[in-house]
């Protein structure tokens, strides 16, 4: 029983604990919500692996601004990535056309390459760098409050990097909000898109570039590998319980909050890595809307083939 | 073709190839406004490849494609394109409304949401395809000839110009295959130009006022009662008309000899 209410007030025990955990809770929240907006999207494209590759693909991008800048400031570093992660779309584009290679060998080769030069060029500039290839891949949401604040006419505004993520995330949604119907159209039938007059290529370009900026913008956070984890579970988690697409895009938004809660209290009670705990209890939730979703779980698709076989046909007078 | 109004389809002399593998050559189709056509041929004949060539969806090696005299590129928001069923995703979370809305982009515009009108509109076109009471399905849940006249009715609320359709009675029911036929003689009657890839010959001359046989060149293309007949069949179908030729031999009496022959 203890243990429980440890586990539920540990991060918030103190006054010092609060403002540390709650920083680390709105930097997870908004990280996850413009991750799961964006991996909405992707998956329903058939392009989960895809985000994966380019978020592999950026490392190059990210070195290459740092070199040039010798800063971790957001945008050069977010321009360097789109850069990559738009030069590994198109690479993957023209292999998969051009050549005999399948998408996918044409993703693992290319994505492993980028990766490649990426740490290359990190070992090469190791002693004038400052970046930590393990932070680049896992991240480290914990030291986010350790961020510099942010002064806008002489007033401390608070955390610069959840200022920025905030941005990105807000542009995020915005983005999401007018360009939905054009969204949904292209992932849903190409062929209809086309015939509406909608850029279809450029429409998939835009979506490639939000892909890199949320990446570069959630790096330092979650990293680039956990953060196919805050793109790719929400969507398929909340498939298995609703049916309509603005009914993800918008439980979305409360799947963050659990999250980044469960997230850090699970890092608090077993002194987990913080991103990792999200990821998981983005596994947990995914469980039971797998096994119990209304909408094609397991266990509800066992009962419902003993009730009814098949579809009842709509026969018509 | 000496009508001031441009045709909704002109193709000319259109090559299409598979990594130098060509599957369609040379066709030259000229569609007149108002026409009910089928496109007949074998499997592999190129029948699909000819409708994604005009939607854009392939590029062409050689020749032109015009709709409504423009370029394909601009035409094609007067087309309504039925896609063949295997190429939908039916896990997509839409239900059957979301589609069929789908086919109102045109009128709403890209980014203004919805209006009362355009769900009213949509509703109607539901209900004309009886399956208003499926409205609030995922696409998914619903069987192979529901999904398919959600698809028509999607077609029906774009209100196009033209139509393509890509097999749309492929593997759907009797009720499913009658309502297809009376949609796609109602759209004939208020002037629309259909064109609808088919490979049933016992019901091409029912359903089709006009016929295209293809298999990798265009065969023939004139009134259904003017192509249907055996020569033309055992040149469309090859050695496979064998079995087929039978319904040919029926269909004969009926032919008249101006067909429309292209080389």
């Amino acid at each position: 029983m203890s243990s429980i209410i440890t586990f539920l007030t540990g991060p918030w025990a103190t006054p010092e604990l609060i403002s540390w955990n709650f920083q680390i809770l709105v930097m997870g929240f908004l990280v996850c919500i413009s991750c799961a907006l964006v991996g909405t999207f992707v998956s329903l494209r058939r392009m989960s692996l895809l985000g994966d590759a380019i978020s592999h693909g950026i490392l190059p991008g990210i070195v290459l601004a740092y070199l040039f800048t010798g800063s971790l400031s957001l945008f050069p570093m977010w321009i360097g990535a789109a850069l990559a992660g738009i030069a590994c779309g198109v690479s993957i584009q023209w292999l998969h056309t051009k050549t005999r290679l399948r998408e996918d060998a044409a993703m693992g080769l290319t994505f492993t390459t980028f990766f490649a030069l990426g740490m290359v060029l990190l070992g090469l500039n190791a002693e004038n760098i400052h970046l930590d290839v393990a932070c680049i891949l896992y991240g480290e949401i914990g030291l986010i409050p350790l961020e510099t604040d942010w002064y806008l006419f002489g007033k401390n505004l608070g955390n610069q990097a959840i200022w920025s993520m905030g941005f990105i995330c807000i542009f995020t949604q915005l983005a999401t909000f007018f360009f939905y119907k054009i969204l949904l159209v292209t992932s849903f039938d190409l062929s209809l898109a086309k015939s509406l007059g909608i850029p279809v290529n450029w429409v998939q370009y835009g979506l490639m570039f939000f892909l890199a900026l949320v990446v570069v913008a959630s790096f330092e956070s979650v990293g680039v590998i956990m953060v196919l984890a805050m793109m790719i579970l929400p969507p398929v988690s909340l498939s298995f319980l609703f049916t309509r697409l603005p009914c993800i895009l918008w439980s979305c938004i409360a799947l963050s909050i659990f999250y980044s809660l469960g997230g850090i209290h699970l890092a608090y009670a077993m002194d987990f890595p913080i991103s990792a705990s999200i990821a998981l209890t983005a596994v947990f939730i995914f469980l039971p809307c797998c096994l119990l979703g209304s909408k094609g779980g397991l266990l509800i698709g066992l009962f419902d083939l003993v009730k009814k076989p098949q579809i009842e046909d709509c026969s018509t007078k | 073709m000496n009508s001031k109004l441009p045709l909704p389809l002109e193709i000319h002399d259109l090559t299409v190839a598979y990594q130098k593998k060509p599957v369609l050559y040379g066709i030259d189709l000229e569609i007149q406004e108002g026409s009910l056509v089928g496109i007949l041929g074998p499997n592999g004949a190129g029948k699909s490849t000819l409708i994604k060539a005009v939607m854009g969806m392939i590029r062409p090696d050689d020749g032109f494609i015009k709709i409504f005299g423009e370029t394909n590129r601009k035409g094609i928001t007067r087309v309504g394109y039925v896609p063949q069923r295997e190429n939908i995703d039916w896990d997509f979370p839409v239900t059957a409304m979301d589609v069929v809305l789908m086919g109102r982009i045109g009128h709403t515009g890209w980014f203004k949401r919805f209006s009362k009108r355009d769900r009213i509109f949509a509703a109607e076109c539901l209900d004309q395809m009886n399956m208003l009471p499926y409205a609030d399905r995922q696409i998914g849940n619903l069987s192979g000839g529901q999904q398919q006249r959600i698809f028509l009715a999607r077609a029906l609320a774009q209100q196009s110009d033209l139509y393509l359709m890509d097999e749309p009675f492929a593997g759907v029911d009797a009720v499913t295959e009658q309502t297809i036929v009376d949609l796609l003689k109602q759209l004939r009657n208020q002037g629309k130009t259909i064109v609808v890839v088919h490979h049933d010959l016992s019901t091409a001359t029912d359903y089709f006022d006009f016929l295209a046989l293809l298999n990798f060149r265009l065969i023939a293309y004139g009134s259904s009662g003017a192509v249907f007949n055996h020569d033309l069949l055992q040149k469309t179908y090859g050695g496979k008309l064998t079995v087929l030729s039978e319904i040919g031999e029926k269909k004969m009496n009926l032919n008249s000899p101006e067909s429309r022959l292209f080389k």
